[in-house]
């Protein structure tokens, strides 16, 4: 028996930047975006059209704006189960405001400042009052809805002016709609903000242990306040955008959309227990969905079906990764 | 051969097969309903279907989204028009919402109709009620009348509180109210969103809440089943009578166990056929305008009034003489 350790090597990296790359959440992610793509142009005759494919961004637009900022949330460690429900208030908030005669910019003030007031609303209980986010938004879910219920019961409200229309309706250049600019646009802010601002790594600090975080000068409580203020800001958007969309405000308006832009968040690769994840991957999910669920929709999938399809690509595409590393230890050996 | 090769050739052969399809006219008619899974839709699907064998150069798309709501509906509705089907033959879940995305529809040369429940005039080119508001509003109420000599109190279970055909039935029933049925007290009008469990919860409330409730009154198939499994769970049968808008084949069982004495409703297999015969002629050049008269089959035929609407027929009432008959139907 010697007594010598055998040297040991020990690498920078894992893997090669290029092959980091390769097999990293974005790219798989990219992928699958691209072949259900290609799959969509050879399934329908009616999918490679400039117009259906403008069209079919409008499926998921402002779905994917509320999961931009939910991201950010999730990867802290919190998330927020209200944001259809602050959809539902600050579009009421916006009719109330028609009713007194406010116009066009007035209305989008008082949408956003909405979802703000919302937004800080949750924030507050969970950081003064140190209460679970999921149970505090699973109540305020219903709460915000409620209050639209209260002051429109089984009335709408309608006539919003015409310029209103252009958020939802209108087009920057030929195909390309506002919403869908307005996505582009945010997605590059929420990249920035993410990845090449210490804002962005005190979220990842947090979400991979906030008492590590807070103990390092991380103000915890602000940093998970802000967050909950820019969802809030975001679902106020995205209730501009969808009731210029619908030219109407009804107390149901929304109606089960907090659980698409989680299935959005989860599927572009956002650790549901927070500390990991990345915006491309966010956005790239949201395509894939709005991909999946317009190209089933020209071949007439019943929705039932299609609910079950994004079912099975949600744990497909979380379960690949496992599969592929499990392939690469095996084949190493 | 290399990959690029046949990828090329395969395009190129889709190219080829998918060009030579739409060779002949046919009329491509979109039935879109409120939500796949439900009775009444499908059997307005099977009429819709019996339209298309008739007029012969038709097919019929048959969807709907999963959950009841306008959003789903404009999701599959920019999938029809990307389609481009010649027609579209809605029962809207929301009158005001979907008018952006119809008004778009119509822009790109589709013929757009709603039926059973109806879209604001802006959005569609007619619109066919299943029968007359009124005449159903005041038939709900009879039909809790009939069977309670001495009055007493009634409840109404409806769909969803934004539902613009329950919610114009309830409101022609009230008025009715009054002089037609004076010994019926409405005492509460609940909201089971079309929704099994939500309605069994409401139905339940109900019972809670006024123990001398008489009849409870369901406009809506999903709410007057929940509602009748409730009475019949809870050993009810003979205290409280179930009525109101129920499908034949899945309300049979509670007529026969005696929590129903009678519902009603139009014939959803005609409502689908109408539809579709509409719907084709005004795909294929017939103008929608008030005083038009248009043919609807077997049916009979239809004459627009001022709004651009339409009455199919009236309601039918099913009870233990003929509920055998109608739910080997639908």
């Amino acid at each position: 028996m010697s007594n010598t350790t055998p040297k040991r090597h020990l690498p920078d990296r894992l893997d090669s930047p290029l092959k980091a790359a390769f097999f990293s959440w974005p790219s798989l992610l990219l992928a699958v975006a691209v072949s259900i793509f290609i799959i969509n142009s050879f399934a329908s005759p009616y999918f490679l059209s400039p117009w259906a494919l403008s069209d079919a961004t409008f499926n998921f637009t402002e779905k994917a704006i509320i999961a931009l900022a939910m991201a950010l949330l999730i990867i802290s460690g919190e998330i927020d189960i209200s944001v259809a429900g602050i959809i539902a208030i600050s579009s009421t908030m916006m009719g109330v405001a028609l009713q007194f005669g406010a116009d066009t910019p007035t209305l989008v003030i008082v949408g956003m400042l909405t979802g703000l007031i919302c937004g800080a609303f949750n924030g507050a209980l969970v950081t003064k009052l140190g209460l679970p986010s999921i149970v505090v938004t699973i109540g305020t879910m219903s709460l915000f809805r409620g209050i639209s219920f209260i002051i429109l019961g089984d009335k709408a409200y309608k006539g919003y002016p015409e310029s209103f229309a252009y958020f939802g309706q209108g087009y920057v250049y030929w195909v390309i709609s506002f919403e869908f600019v307005l996505f582009l646009g945010l997605a590059l802010v929420y990249y920035v903000l993410l990845h090449k601002t210490n804002f962005g790594r005190y979220i990842y600090a947090i979400g991979n242990n906030p008492i590590a975080a807070q103990f390092s000068g991380v103000r915890v409580a602000r940093v998970k306040f802000v967050l909950f203020c820019l969802t809030g800001i975001m679902a106020g958007v995205a209730a501009v955008l969808l009731t210029s969309r619908l030219g109407s405000t009804r107390p149901s308006i929304a109606r089960g959309w907090e659980l698409e832009v989680i299935t959005m968040v989860v599927l572009g690769g956002i650790n549901i227990l927070g500390g990991s994840g990345t915006i491309q991957g966010t956005v790239i999910a949201a395509f894939i969905m709005g991909l999946v669920t317009f190209g089933l929709g020209l071949l007439n999938v019943p929705g039932i079906v299609m609910s079950i399809i994004i079912g099975a690509l949600l744990i497909g595409v979380i379960a690949l990764p496992t599969l592929l590393n499990m392939l690469r230890e095996r084949l190493k050996k | 051969m290399n990959i690029l090769k046949k990828l090329a050739a395969a395009t190129a052969l889709t190219a080829l097969v998918l060009g030579a399809a739409p060779a002949f006219a046919e009329t491509k008619i979109a039935l879109v309903v409120k939500a796949l899974g439900n009775g009444f839709f499908d059997a307005a699907a099977k009429g819709a279907e019996d339209a298309a064998k008739e007029l012969g150069d038709v097919t019929v798309i048959y969807t709907g989204p999963t959950s009841a709501t306008a959003e789903g509906q404009i999701e599959i509705i920019n999938a029809l028009i990307a389609q481009q089907v010649n027609a579209i033959a809605i029962s809207a879940n929301d009158p005001d919402a979907l008018v952006p995305v119809l008004k778009k529809a119509m822009s790109r040369g589709i013929t757009v109709i709603s039926w059973d429940s109806g879209v604001a005039a802006e959005g569609r080119q007619m619109h066919l009620n299943p029968s007359d508001t009124d005449l159903i509003g005041s038939t709900i109420f009879k039909l809790a009348a009939d069977y309670l000599p001495d009055g007493g109190e009634v409840a109404i279970l409806s769909a969803s509180s934004t539902a613009a055909n329950q919610n114009s039935w309830i409101d022609a029933g009230k008025a009715a109210l009054p002089t037609m049925f004076p010994k019926l007290t409405l005492v509460a009008t609940v909201y089971g969103d079309d929704d099994s469990v939500k309605s069994t919860d409401e139905a339940k409330g109900l019972i809670a809440s006024y123990p001398n409730l008489k009849a409870i009154i369901a406009p809506t198939t999903v709410g007057v089943v929940a509602a009748a499994q409730v009475v019949t769970d809870m050993g009810l049968i003979g205290k409280i009578n179930v009525t109101g808008l129920a499908l034949p084949s899945e309300f049979k069982q509670f007529i026969d166990n005696g929590s129903s004495k009678a519902v009603a409703l139009w014939n959803p297999i005609d409502l689908g056929y109408s539809a579709v015969y509409i719907a084709h002629a005004l795909a294929n050049g017939t103008e929608a305008k008030p005083g038009v008269t248009l043919s609807i089959g077997h049916v009979g035929e239809i004459t627009l009034d001022d709004t651009n609407s339409a009455a199919m027929a009236a309601p039918f009432t099913f009870d233990a003489s003929n509920i055998e008959e109608f739910s080997k139907i639908y």
